[in-house]
């Protein structure tokens, strides 16, 4: 009896301890996340149009039917990424994913306060190699530090009406996702593009 | 050969408690950091880094992308104000007003997160093409087959579930009740 009783309380302590590093473990291990959905469909440092949200083909669960959507996965090992989505008429929204769905950075059009959100995108050893140039941290050039090498952007375009949503892709169309053409280099000459 | 029998037992019961665990936690989702008003749940911490790990789980798990604190939050319901589950069969009407927000979407989804097909195509609404009553309160009416006014069909399913995402919003990871996120109300009229 005695025996019994200590088996099923082992077995649940242990129970506990195995829920628990699943629950931990799940992010590294799950092969069905939304990075490794897109994976297949994205480019690697471009701008993927993602087809409208639809009951059959719809990559992600929960995606919403009312807006255009745009992936950037990046990879920044080779350098940093520049980013540039042109505003659309009604609400524009740009999100950060690093490679496990954590939403790290988001900003809306209406913050980013102009006809343009441009960022840079860089990990942090890429930040700290910055030149420390008052220019280069001017208002103009707004930096993120992405926590992991890998990860996704995520542009969104708001189709207010569903016979706004040609105009909703055609913002999105104009979007670019690169790899910055010019090497920060430290201690050169202002990087200033205006 | 009984220590042997007990261990074997013991470990798996172990592996039923925990995988089982696991699966109830990251199937129907935890109170942590869940922000309850009436019906609607949102878990506004799941668009910023400090996530809590059993979101993290079921993100993963679902393969769905959070939506970000600076772009919005979203309000899940899978039942009415009664805890009557949501039926695909029966007129239900979410009406009110909503938080202030920039803009808003009511979207219908199975309780897979999949849209529902209809041959309108309509699978939910945004704030600019809800037709409003003369105090800005609206109603939409979610049934199965056609009705007047801002319809939103269910394709006859048995359980759906429906998210409202306000989209720059003040509401976020502050938020504590009805008085700072003014809900609308969902209530089952009728089944057929």
């Amino acid at each position: 009896m005695i025996r019994l009783l200590f088996t099923i309380v082992a077995g649940v302590v242990l129970g506990l301890v195995v829920h628990l590093v699943s629950v931990l473990a799940l992010p590294r291990i799950a092969t069905q996340d939304a990075y490794s959905r897109l994976t297949p469909m994205t480019k690697l440092n471009g701008v993927t149009q993602l087809p409208l949200a639809d009951p059959n083909t719809s990559p992600m669960p929960f995606m919403d039917p009312a807006f255009a959507l745009a992936i950037c996965r990046y990879d920044l090992s080779n350098g940093p990424i520049k980013l540039m989505v042109p505003v659309s008429q009604s609400y524009t929204s740009v999100s950060f994913y690093t490679r496990n769905e954590i939403a790290y950075y988001a900003i809306n059009d209406r913050s980013a306060g102009r006809k343009v959100i441009e960022l840079d995108l860089m990990t942090e050893a890429q930040h700290s190699e910055l030149p420390e140039d008052e220019e280069v941290t001017a208002a103009d050039r707004l930096i993120i530090d992405s926590p992991t090498a890998t990860g996704l952007i995520v542009m969104k375009a708001l189709a207010a009406e569903p016979g706004l949503m040609p105009q909703a892709q055609a913002s999105l169309q104009a979007a670019t996702c690169a790899p910055q053409t010019e090497v920060p280099a430290k201690a050169e000459a202002p990087r200033g593009r205006r | 050969m009984r220590l042997i029998l007990t261990t074997l037992t013991a470990l798996l019961l172990a592996t039923a408690v925990g995988v089982g665990a696991t699966w109830m936690t990251t199937t129907r989702g935890t109170e942590i950091g869940a922000l309850t008003i009436g019906p609607w749940t949102a878990r506004p911490r799941t668009g910023t880094a400090d996530v809590d790990p059993y979101s993290r789980a079921t993100i993963v798990r679902n393969g769905e992308l959070p939506i970000g604190t600076g772009d919005g939050v979203a309000f899940t319901a899978t039942a009415d104000d009664k805890k009557k589950a949501l039926d695909g069969r029966c007129d239900v009407v979410v009406s009110g007003v909503t938080p202030p927000a920039r803009f808003w979407t009511l979207t219908l989804y199975d309780r897979k997160g999949h849209l529902v097909a209809n041959s309108l195509q309509r699978y939910g609404f945004t704030s600019q093409e809800i037709v409003r009553q003369s105090d800005g309160s609206f109603e939409i009416r979610i049934a199965s087959r056609s009705r007047a006014g801002n319809w939103l069909p269910t394709g006859g399913i048995e359980r759906y579930s429906l998210m409202l995402r306000l989209y720059d919003t003040p509401v976020g990871v502050a938020t504590r009740t009805q008085r700072d996120a003014p809900m609308p109300t969902i209530s089952t009229v009728g089944c057929s």
